[in-house]
């Protein structure tokens, strides 16, 4: 399908009508710098779009994952607690944090698309 | 002196935006965060090699007059009269409540002279307040076309040696006036990351020529504010506004070390500066505080702000400094505690987004200094 993006530099990645892989940005993980842990939530855990969902730590400061999209969380990645540097190296494909399964597909519909992402990047 | 609101630079800020810095706002000031070899490595190439650190923002501050080493003891724990020709000394600006205003170092530049470096957020505040104490006897200039870098690491005395080949008889603490290329440099075998190192007062117009010079070796790279945090915070260093604050005396920051014998109890010159009664009461008797090394279990980061609890859940003490250590590949953490919750075999706690972690009690600091002392 098709991959969209949040303003909170996360990228959605829509596998099935209710079915989305959920990771951050290139862009995001440059801000961010070098990794050093990644707390992930529970699968099972419900979420609703804007909740703090995963906690990603730098060298210099904790940032928190803003969930993009509401619904419950089905699988984490959890190579990323034990190796945070993967979002680093490939933050749109092995550094994915979580798949979703969603609670109200109509939420995609306000996420960006690539074009609107890299000019949201660029202001 | 007043502060505009507008962020300045240093005089180096074009070469760190060629060299692709991330730039923040630190202090007023706009300032490399880190560079494209980003912070682990740039940390990594400090402990090896050599960092080059743009503290420039850094308060420069020459004290002159008739009776400067004396009238600067009013204000500080530490024996300034006795200090000696070109040799520099750690010193701490303390309130009427005992309290830390701001930590510096101190250069007797002979004379009736000193050169004070005092921290960038700080520096207006100290120079008022020196202004306010000391301005009837002393001349207080605060330098605003002067650079100051810092080149730290096992390899900075190479580096700078093949410029300035007597910077090699220097030992640590100590302070010489070099020509380097004709650049008119102050430099101080001193720094902020535990390595031995150099600290190199220049003028600004100068900056550029001397920082391309150190970069031209093959050792040396530019380090950014977060590297210089992560090493001073393995090296257990004290940072102000972090470990030191108005409200806890030095006593209560662990600095003992710093305040001179002669200005303590019974010494020649006791007491005689700002809160003298309540730093020595803690002096003398036990402190009730006390700042410690804390190692977190696992990997998560415990960082400044945590609560620490004991196994009752009874609040003991706060982390003031904390994060991931790159040369320890592990998180790492000061914390002021409750002295007697500092003994090792106690199971403490840090509170993390309400997670319980386990913290381990150790001395500071986490990575052996390494000052060149002959």
């Amino acid at each position: 399908m098709s991959i969209k993006y949040s303003e909170d530099h996360e990228w959605v990645d829509v596998k099935e009508d209710d079915l989305v892989v959920i990771g951050i940005t290139d862009f995001a993980q440059e801000q961010l710098g070098d990794l050093v842990y990644v707390e992930l939530p529970e699968v099972g855990d419900e979420c609703s779009r804007g909740d703090n969902i995963s906690v990603i730590e730098s060298v210099k400061a904790a940032s928190d994952l803003v969930a993009p999209v509401s619904g419950s969380i089905i699988e984490v990645n959890s190579r990323l607690e034990d190796e945070p540097e993967i979002v680093t190296e490939d933050s749109m494909g092995e550094g994915w944090f979580i798949k979703v399964k969603l609670s109200n597909p109509e939420e995609l519909n306000d996420l960006l698309d690539e074009d609107a992402y890299n000019k949201f990047i660029e202001d | 002196m007043s502060v505009g609101s507008e962020i300045r630079t240093t005089p180096f800020h074009k070469m760190h935006v060629d060299a692709g810095a991330k730039m923040v706002p630190f202090a007023g000031y706009e300032m490399p965060v880190s560079y494209p070899l980003g912070i682990k490595k740039e940390h990594t190439h400090t402990r090896l090699r050599a960092g080059l650190f743009d503290v420039s923002h850094m308060g420069q501050i020459k004290l002159t007059g008739e009776d400067t080493m004396s009238a600067l003891e009013s204000l500080v724990p530490v024996d300034i009269v006795d200090l000696p020709l070109m040799k520099t000394r750690y010193a701490l600006f303390t309130n009427k409540n005992g309290g830390v205003m701001d930590d510096l170092m101190v250069t007797n530049l002979g004379n009736n002279s000193l050169f004070l470096v005092v921290n960038a957020a700080c520096k207006y505040a100290d120079y008022d307040h020196l202004k306010n104490q000391l301005g009837a006897n002393c001349e207080v200039e605060l330098s605003e076309d002067l650079a100051l870098l810092a080149l730290q690491g096992p390899k900075a005395a190479m580096v700078l040696s093949e410029y300035a080949p007597s910077i090699k008889e220097m030992t640590f603490m100590t302070a010489k006036q070099v020509l380097i290329n004709d650049i008119e440099c102050f430099i101080t075998r001193s720094g902020y990351t535990g390595e031995d190192g150099f600290e190199i007062s220049l003028p600004a117009n100068n900056a550029e020529r001397l920082a391309s010079l150190l970069l031209s070796s093959d050792e040396v790279e530019w380090i950014g504010l977060g590297a210089r945090d992560s090493l001073r915070l393995e090296a257990g260093l004290s940072l102000y506004g972090h470990e030191l604050d108005d409200n806890h005396s030095p006593v209560e920051s662990s600095l003992n070390w710093a305040l001179s014998k002669v200005r303590r109890s019974g010494g020649q010159r006791e007491g005689g500066y700002l809160g003298d009664n309540i730093v020595l009461s803690h002096l003398n008797d036990c402190p009730e505080l006390k700042i410690v090394g804390l190692l977190p279990e696992g990997k998560m980061p415990v960082r400044d702000g945590a609560l620490i609890e004991d196994e009752d859940g009874l609040e003991v003490g706060e982390v003031t400094s904390g994060g991931f250590g790159p040369s320890l590949d592990k998180p790492i953490a000061i914390a002021r505690l409750k002295t007697k919750y500092t003994k090792k075999q106690l199971k403490l706690f840090a509170l993390v987004r309400g997670k319980r972690i386990a913290v381990e009690v150790v001395n500071l600091p986490f990575v052996k200094h390494n000052y060149y002392r002959g």
